[in-house]
């Protein structure tokens, strides 16, 4: 089936697929492929600013490397789940592939909240952008400094978590559209409408959660023109685009966090 | 679906790719935690850690491995390729350091 994606009943009219699967997979391959030159550049911009600069800041403490290991444990789990629903989707399993797509979606929004609240946490302290709101007190002197002194770091560090955090939401909500279609808008609106009401003002998720809205948008507006039934394909493609966030955190994690460790105490 | 059916799809293979990831995971933050190497020799080890990670994922999250041979050469020698020449980047950081620029 999967060398054969138009019938068109002329014979030999079309070669089969020169990579031997289907043309959704091998897009999703292409786009993954311009999207690791996008994280590798991010990535090479970071470890040039701490090649180049000696005064590189150290300013992740236990806590940090903890909560980015928590983080790291919910990817690798989430990979796992995501494998489980492409497996269960080959069998024709539908309950059990929305089941595994669903824990799936529970480990991104799992790592979602750790790195929001971490983000949180860096920012009150004093590590921040310009662009950021002003926050109401800002208690640790080290971030100030390292913000002042060297603002390659924030602004890497800041950039790189941020596109990659943006990536794990967009695979959230594309997991969602698989798994629950049309349904998932209804919760997909309710956690924006939330999530912009609770978080308080003086947070940049007040709104960077507009992103949801965005998100919803572009899912309803796909929905409506095309609605059509997922089948195993596209379970499996979306799977390749989630193993691929996955990827990209297992050299960031490294990299930003372990090399920009300092453990005390 | 010939791409699929051709491999062995049980899930202990899986289970075992995730429990190896983990133990990985673990080695490095070890590694960090304890500021075994200096920092040179630490990014070169999480680096190797991180590529067997990664070869992993590629591998059998995302089924590379079972792929016909023009699939694989073609996507991961574009996306390396590509990669290694931003290296040329480093000489220059380096170039920086060597110069004392503050």
């Amino acid at each position: 089936m999967s060398d054969v994606a138009v019938q068109h009943g002329v014979a030999d009219a079309y070669e089969p697929s020169l990579f031997g699967t289907y043309s959704k997979k091998v897009g999703m391959w292409l786009f993954l492929l311009s999207d690791s030159l996008t994280f590798g550049a991010l990535l090479f911009a970071y470890s040039y600013g701490r090649i180049s600069n000696p005064d590189w800041p150290t300013p992740f403490h236990k806590a940090s490397i903890t909560n980015a290991t928590i983080m790291t444990g919910c990817l690798l789990s989430s990979s796992l789940t995501m494998v489980m629903g492409v497996l269960a989707a080959r069998r024709g399993d539908r309950s059990w592939t929305r089941n595994w797509i669903l824990f799936t979606m529970l480990f991104g929004t799992a790592f979602i909240v750790l790195h929001g609240m971490e983000w949180s946490k860096l920012i009150d302290e004093g590590l921040r952008l310009p662009l950021f709101p002003a926050a109401g007190h800002e208690v640790n002197a080290e971030f100030r400094s390292v913000t002042q002194v060297v603002p390659q770091f924030p602004a890497t560090f800041f950039t790189l978590t941020g596109m990659h955090m943006l990536h794990v939401t967009i695979g959230v909500i594309y997991l969602g559209i698989v798994a629950l279609r049309r349904k998932f808008l209804p919760i997909l609106a309710v956690i924006w409408l939330v999530g912009w009401l609770v978080i308080p003002k003086d947070s940049v998720f007040h709104y960077l959660i507009h992103v949801l809205l965005l998100g919803l948008v572009v899912a309803a507006t796909i929905i409506f023109l095309k609605p059509k039934d997922y089948d195993a394909h596209d379970v499996e493609i979306s799977g390749l685009y989630w193993h691929f966030v996955d990827l990209v955190w297992m050299f960031i994690f490294p990299l930003v966090y372990l090399m920009s460790t300092r453990i005390t105490g | 679906m010939h791409d699929a059916a051709v491999h062995d799809d049980s899930k202990g293979q899986y289970f075992f790719v995730w429990g190896a990831l983990l133990v990985l995971t673990a080695v490095e933050v070890a590694l960090a935690y304890n500021q075994v190497f200096e920092p040179v020799r630490m990014l070169e080890a999480l680096m190797i850690l991180s590529i067997i990670k990664s070869a992993l994922i590629i591998g059998y999250f995302m089924h590379l491995k079972f792929e016909i041979a023009a699939m694989k050469w073609t996507m991961m020698v574009a996306v390396v390729g590509c990669l290694c020449l931003m290296f040329v980047f480093f000489e220059d950081a380096l170039r920086i350091v060597h110069l004392g620029v503050k």
